[in-house]
């Protein structure tokens, strides 16, 4: 018998069933949905990421804001797609759930964006044509290069180039676009040949011949 | 989960066997199972233990493993909850990093969301305190196997002088036993968890017995080249990794790189997977995880100890263990805690504590890093080259400290290489790509965006390396853990205040190691990143126990006044309890502890067994 239905007999057998005034003053909580969690986390973890995805952070100006400079920062070329075609914005908002300290910076920093380009353009960012938004777009891409006026908005573009960038190299596009081909079982056998060649480098006598 | 006052009085009730079958996990070999609940059914189930050890990290899988091998009883009682890395349930590894919302930061765990550590410097519900002005931050792994789930496998043996610094330098301590007392052990755990390495011959760095290490990587050859270069020696690196396989329980290691997410094929060293569940199959262990324990019990009339208490973190009820013999290996802060806690008439001072020195010379290694850029590594071939979890070629200390300002050495880690994305890639790019040429040759202002950048990122992929220095402090007494007389945990146990503060000698070895990454660097034609740490900033040192490497609240030695554990890690106050974890050491060298623990345990677990044979226990 497990001690859980022990618990449950000794309960049901008189010592648990009383309620008392204190217990009765605070209501039981609701049975919470049972939850699978998933392999390799805990349960409050699997609890806490799903509460997170059912919260929402942007609202859909935020979040098209967030696409359109996602995309400008990691645009599709030959090689691979782009930042919102491997799910950079929904990355982007998760984060802003699970680290709160990014809420501030990023939803000011969007609005900042839309200040400014009102200011510029008299348009929402993405109003605006892509002409202004790439001008717009150039004075706070180059942190060194910032004009007074600018700078907080360089700041806030930086975090969204880190986040893209996290965000795009951390998917399936954005990895086979950087070319890792690891995390698989093998058996690593050195430095391929024409790569030691390339680098004018040479493995020792006792690790080609193996160690005794 | 909380359950009634009532039920709890009538758990007292029953018996305390009824809590211990429960959290005998499901994972433990069904022969174990039947044949305890058969003993439960019989009703002669042991009412003492031979042994009860606290905590199954390191020292106490190796004690569990020990005992239970000689046909001991144990009880190993674990604060955290079951792991098994083989078990999909816990699986991280060979997981993406899009398998993560977050793709792996560190926001619910310290090491990211794959790290094999439940756990961190913040637990919720288990505070810890600090002296102001001071600063401590302590790690714990709440879980089967403790810290040893994720750690580095750097597993390096002490050398003789790494016992007697303070005869040869006047400061620290020397411990009560050499180099010869512990060799023997450094060779059977050698041989009976596996380590990689390659034979030497250096005296400050001993040889044990290896199995083949991997060939080093492309960033490795060239910090080599450069290092050596400039005379600082690169040897192959020394990890309890299997580059073959040693037994039919543990698989060979194949090569992804993630050592601290745990093996699925037993192929790393970590006590959960190699000596736990082994000590489990011997049906001479049981094993009660979510077991807090608070105190350790003791007779007043012998001052012996009768066994411990703990809470039950499922249920939070108080169960009394009893046991012929307590083996602490709790971890430095917590087996320092529970003596602390452990306060009787007898031993008004804590447990153990009639030197007053338990809580005392705490000490963790120092920590420095610098990275770096590497342009001859720009637009690399793109290859596997995942290699172990872990550094293939490493830095033993080199140089002699009677010509240095400092008193200890330091060896360095080194890390780069074209690894799998993780949360922070690309971060910070606007620092980097305003140093670098473009393709045509021409200079840009850092940051950008579009195609530009994208191509950026593919350059300078796998063009990163980064060294860091571990360090040997010197124990101070001025250094030490306490209880704090006004904060409980949510067990209602009181918590450990710290009071740490780093000495000159680490800040100027931290210095050292500063101008030692430099020159690497530039010895392998690359460029540092970021400004270079210094006295502002003590060199970059490391705030005490960012390293995870404490070790010493209840040192050992033969002089009962300033010592609290003998030369076989027994309590000079009480024969009867034995301290296995790096609690007991007076030191510890610039070499990573977990090689030392496990010799050390075994040796401490083999004179318990020779002591009660000879019926002085």
């Amino acid at each position: 018998m497990k001690r859980r239905d022990t618990l449950k007999a000794i309960s049901l057998t008189g010592f648990g069933l009383a309620v008392t005034p204190v217990e009765a003053a605070v209501p039981a909580p609701p049975t919470p949905k049972p939850l699978k969690i998933p392999g390799g986390r805990q349960k409050f973890e699997a609890e806490r990421d799903a509460k997170l995805m059912g919260e929402k952070f942007f609202t859909p100006h935020e979040l098209q804001t967030v696409t359109v400079l996602s995309d400008i920062i990691i645009p599709a070329d030959a090689k691979s797609g782009s930042a919102s075609q491997a799910g950079v914005p929904a990355f982007i908002e998760f984060m802003m759930k699970d680290q709160p300290g990014n809420q501030t910076p990023m939803r000011g920093g969007l609005r900042w964006i839309d200040n400014t380009s009102k200011r510029l353009f008299g348009n929402d960012f993405v109003a605006c044509t892509k002409a202004q938004q790439i001008e717009l777009v150039d004075q706070i891409a180059y942190p060194k290069l910032a004009k007074t006026g600018m700078t907080q908005g360089a700041s806030f573009f930086s975090m969204m180039r880190n986040l893209t960038a996290s965000g795009f190299y951390t998917s399936k596009m954005g990895i086979e676009d950087i070319g890792y081909v690891g995390n698989v079982p093998n058996q690593w056998n050195g430095v391929p040949n024409d790569v030691l060649k390339q680098y004018g480098l040479a493995y020792e006598e006792r690790e080609i011949a193996g160690y005794e | 989960m909380f359950i009634g006052q009532d039920e709890l009085e009538a758990v007292k009730v029953s018996p305390v066997l009824l809590c211990i079958v429960y959290y005998v996990s499901n994972q433990i070999s069904l022969l174990f199972t039947y044949s305890f609940m058969n003993s439960f059914h019989l009703n002669h189930a042991p009412t003492e233990y031979d042994v009860v050890i606290v905590g199954s990290g390191a020292g106490g899988g190796m004690a569990a493993y020990t005992l239970a091998k000689a046909g001991a009883k144990v009880l190993l009682l674990e604060a955290g909850g079951y792991f098994d890395p083989a078990d999909p349930k816990y699986i991280t590894q060979l997981k993406w990093p899009y398998e993560s919302p977050r793709r792996g930061a560190g926001t619910t765990r310290a090491f990211g969301d794959f790290d094999a550590a439940w756990g961190g410097w913040d637990i919720e519900g288990e505070p810890y305190t600090t002296v102001k002005g001071t600063e401590f931050h302590w790690f714990r792994s709440r879980m089967l196997g403790g810290r040893t789930n994720h750690w580095g496998r750097i597993s390096l043996r002490f050398a003789p002088d790494d016992f007697r610094r303070k005869s040869m330098t006047g400061v620290g301590e020397d411990w009560p036993i050499g180099y010869n007392d512990i060799s023997p052990f450094y060779d059977r755990v050698d041989k009976l968890i596996g380590v990689f390495g390659s034979k030497e011959g250096m005296e400050s760095e001993p040889d044990g017995y290896f199995l083949p290490p991997p060939k080093p990587r492309l960033h490795e050859l060239m910090i080599r080249k450069g290092a050596r270069s400039i005379g600082v020696p690169v040897i192959p690196s020394r990890l309890s990794i299997l580059t073959k396989a040693i037994n039919d329980e543990r698989g060979a290691c194949f090569y992804c790189n993630q050592c601290g997410r745990a093996c699925q094929a037993y192929a790393d060293f970590s006590s959960s997977s190699v000596l736990v569940k082994p000590a489990l199959k011997t049906g001479n262990v049981t094993l009660v995880n979510g077991a807090m324990v608070r105190e350790v019990t003791t007779d007043p009339a012998t001052g012996l100890a009768t066994g411990v208490n703990y809470i039950d973190k499922a249920t939070m009820d108080d169960v009394k263990i009893k046991a012929k013999v307590v083996m602490l290996a709790a971890s430095t802060g917590e087996t320092a805690r529970l003596l602390l806690n452990s306060k009787s008439s007898r031993f008004p001072q804590g447990l153990a504590n009639s030197s007053g020195v338990v809580g005392k010379y705490i000490n963790d290694s120092t920590g420095a890093s610098r990275s770096a850029f590497i342009p001859a590594l720009m637009d690399r071939k793109r290859y596997n080259e995942d290699g172990v979890g872990g550094m293939h070629v490493f830095t033993p200390w080199w140089l002699d400290n009677k010509k240095l300002d400092f008193p200890r050495g330091y060896h360095i880690e080194y890390w780069g290489g074209m690894g799998m994305p993780a949360y922070g890639f690309g971060w910070g790019v606007e620092a980097m790509n305003g140093m670098i040429a473009a393709r045509d040759g021409s200079m840009k202002a850092g940051g950008g965006y579009g195609a530009g950048l994208k191509d950026d990122f593919r350059r300078f992929y796998g063009a990163y390396v980064g060294m860091a220095g571990r360090g040997e402090p010197v124990p101070l007494e001025s250094n030490y853990c306490e209880i704090d007389p006004s904060v409980v945990d949510k067990y209602g146990i009181p918590v450990l205040r710290f009071n740490y503060k780093w000495g000159d000698y680490e800040i100027r070895q931290a210095k050292h190691m500063q101008d030692t990454f430099e020159e690497i660097i530039h010895s392998m034609g690359g460029i540092a990143l970021g400004s270079k740490p210094d006295a502002s900033n003590n060199y970059g040192l490391a705030e005490p126990g960012k390293i995870i490497h404490e070790v010493g609240t209840v040192r050992m030695g033969n002089d009962p006044k300033n010592s609290v554990l003998n030369k076989f890690q027994q309590a000079h106050d009480v024969k009867n309890l034995f301290v296995v974890d790096a609690a007991a050491f007076p030191s510890q060298g610039d070499k990573n502890v977990t090689w030392t623990i496990l010799a050390a345990s075994m040796r401490t677990s083999e004179y318990l067994f020779d002591q009660v044979k000879k019926k002085n226990i």
